[in-house]
């Protein structure tokens, strides 16, 4: 073993005498010692690479409608990344490039390291796919669908159904293998398209839109699992109209929003821009007005409930003590919105205000 | 891919096709083996004797490999057509698309599933001829070359029509107008010495004429053509074919934007 590990490092025949690894005169020495460290920048470059890396990327319609322009993205190998962006924005798109499912105009895009104008098929092996829309044969038993996409890779069956029967019984289908993929709800199709998008243990999956149209429960079991293969070194893109989806899952986000990123950083540093948060209040008893507190604006939302919002550097503690002060009793409170989905509602429209767009095509769900 | 994988992936997709014909049998096997049952009885028995012999060969005995030949030749087309329209219809050709597999292997699944139902329903209508006539084989190698070659051929045609379908009319244009009558004229019930000059003339650019009489010649050892000829022009159609499929793959026309 020793042996085979440093005739690879060295990159030296496995047959080469030992001698060779001991005895070794200067120059050969010096020469040996070389190749080893450019082994060693390989390794660190191709551990570097991330996993998916694009740059001026456009892509233009048979109708002449410009989808992408010219966007420039980078996500890093490990990352729970979230792709954001109103409905037509350009997400679907970006990623059906990456995915090879929509041609390019311009740019180049390349997954591991690999650019796919060059190898694709070698890309593809660590792409997994989960598209917006159903796109099995609803006709198809459960466990074939799964393990045709296995072969489609060229995995021998006997790999191939072992990781399919974990796949199936970590998303809970195990039960439904032998039925017809129609029969399965909303929710199971979905995860049947993740376990088909796993089968060949993909370093990059990419999600679009996963958990669109499943019940909360559900959402939040597919979350866990999301989670758990991420921590175990699959790196995750993500696109979503659930914006507490994206908070509570990813690290990093972009913003795509006619075709053009507006905004690419941590979702840390995104939600550290905001600059206010509002807050439902549940009163004990019914008021007829808003109170009126001081650096604080106040509003009525029903009989029993205030909307109060606070800016960054105002402390609740001071907002509290004027309603306590003023005899409202507190039963409650919650974020009206989830924090994200402010943001990204301001951005989207500051940035359709600046190019004089209509705003009515901002979708978010919570 | 390397070779072992490529040849996985193949026979998965060939597997796939397969698995889908044979689940779907009342609708693939069963009507061809009815309908040429009904020609046997009707054209073989009941006027055929009334006919009389074809280039000196009992009509019965005449017309069974067109038969058989046209029904390789539906059921090929027909299975691919289908198969791959359906795939681009649910959108599962994307499951292909995402995948490592080279585009001549996606051709080549979907032409090798659709051949083999070609030639299974060719096997049948053997069968069932051989309830109504004692058929003998001339020249076994050409009549297996010929039926394969044709199978293949139909397959990709099959395959190129459900690239450029829009909808699922646009998959039934080409069997109902155009090979189906060229199938009937290429042959199959009678033989192109019958037709005056000017028509046998037309005949000869009917592709369909050569494949039924090359297989004509297989079984029966007549034919009203040159068959290696014919043999020479199924292989090149074979061949200009799949590139033509190859290339609009390679293009993504009708299944990438």
């Amino acid at each position: 073993m020793g042996r085979h590990f440093a005739c690879s490092v060295f990159a030296l025949p496995r047959s080469a005498p030992f001698e060779t690894l001991i005895f070794l005169d200067l120059p050969a020495l010096s020469a040996v010692f070389a190749r080893f460290l450019s082994n060693i920048k390989n390794w660190v470059r191709q551990m570097a690479e991330p996993a998916l890396s694009i740059r001026g990327l456009t892509k233009v319609y048979g109708n002449g409608f410009q989808a992408l322009k010219g966007i420039d993205l980078d996500v890093a190998e490990g990352d729970f990344f979230a792709l954001l962006g109103p409905n037509g924005a350009g997400k679907s798109t970006t990623l059906g490039v990456v995915s090879s499912l929509v041609q390019k105009t311009g740019g180049s895009v390349s997954v591991f390291g690999i650019d796919i104008d060059r190898d694709f098929a070698k890309a593809k092996y660590h792409l997994g796919v989960v598209p917006q829309e159903f796109n099995f044969n609803q006709f198809e038993k459960v466990e074939d669908i799964v393990l045709t996409q296995a072969g489609y890779y060229g995995m021998p069956m006997r790999e191939a159904k072992p990781r399919a029967e974990q796949l199936l019984r970590d998303l809970g289908l195990w039960d439904k293998r032998k039925g017809s993929a129609r029969m399965l709800s909303g929710g199971m199709k979905r995860r049947l398209m993740i376990a088909r998008a796993l089968i060949h243990r993909p370093r990059l999956l990419i999600l679009d839109e996963p958990t669109a149209g499943v019940d909360i429960e559900l959402r939040r079991s597919m979350w866990e699992f999301m989670k758990r293969i991420n921590r175990e070194g699959t790196t995750i893109i993500l696109t979503t109209h659930y914006l507490e989806e994206a908070e509570s899952l990813c690290r990093n986000i972009a913003i795509i929003n006619h075709g053009d990123i507006v905004q690419n950083t941590s979702v840390r540093d995104l939600l550290a821009q905001l600059n206010t948060e509002t807050f439902l209040l549940d009163l004990a008893h019914p008021v007829e007005t808003a109170p009126t507190l001081e650096g604080f604006s106040v509003e009525r939302v029903d009989a029993t409930q205030l909307a109060l919002s606070v800016e960054r550097g105002q402390r609740l503690n001071d907002a509290f003590a004027q309603l306590s002060a003023q005899g409202f009793e507190i039963v409650s409170m919650r974020n009206r919105a989830n924090r994200l989905e402010e943001m990204f509602v301001s951005m989207v429209e500051h940035a359709n205000a600046e190019s004089g767009r209509s705003t009515d095509k901002v979708e978010v769900r919570s | 891919m390397n070779a072992w994988q490529t040849w996985i992936a193949l026979w998965t997709l060939v597997t796939k096709e397969v698995r889908r014909y044979m689940r779907i049998w009342p609708q693939t096997l069963l009507p061809p083996s009815i309908t040429m049952t009904m020609y046997f009885i009707i054209f073989g028995n009941l006027i055929g004797s009334r006919i009389g012999p074809m280039d000196d060969i009992p009509y019965i005995d005449y017309i069974v490999p067109g038969l058989i030949m046209m029904a390789v030749i539906t059921n090929s087309y027909s299975n691919v057509a289908s198969s791959f329209f359906s795939n681009k219809f649910q959108r599962s050709v994307e499951e292909m698309m995402v995948s490592p597999m080279p585009n001549w292997v996606i051709l080549g699944g979907f032409v090798v599933g659709g051949a083999s139902r070609g030639l299974a329903v060719g096997l049948i209508v053997t069968v069932v001829s051989m309830f109504f006539t004692d058929l003998s084989i001339h020249h076994p190698l050409v009549t297996i070359g010929v039926v394969i070659m044709t199978a293949l051929l139909f397959s990709i045609g099959g395959f190129i029509n459900a690239l450029v379908a829009h909808k699922f009319d646009d998959i039934s244009i080409v069997p109902i107008f155009v090979l189906t009558p060229l199938t009937y004229l290429g042959g199959v019930f009678y033989s192109i010495h019958m037709l005056p000059n000017f028509w046998q003339g037309v005949s000869m650019i009917n592709p369909i004429l050569y494949m039924v009489n090359a297989f004509r010649y297989g079984i029966l050892g007549v034919s009203d053509i040159p068959v290696g000829g014919a043999l020479v022009a199924i292989a090149v159609f074979i061949v200009v074919f799949f590139m033509v499929g190859l290339w609009m793959l390679e293009r993504g026309k009708g299944i990438r934007s």
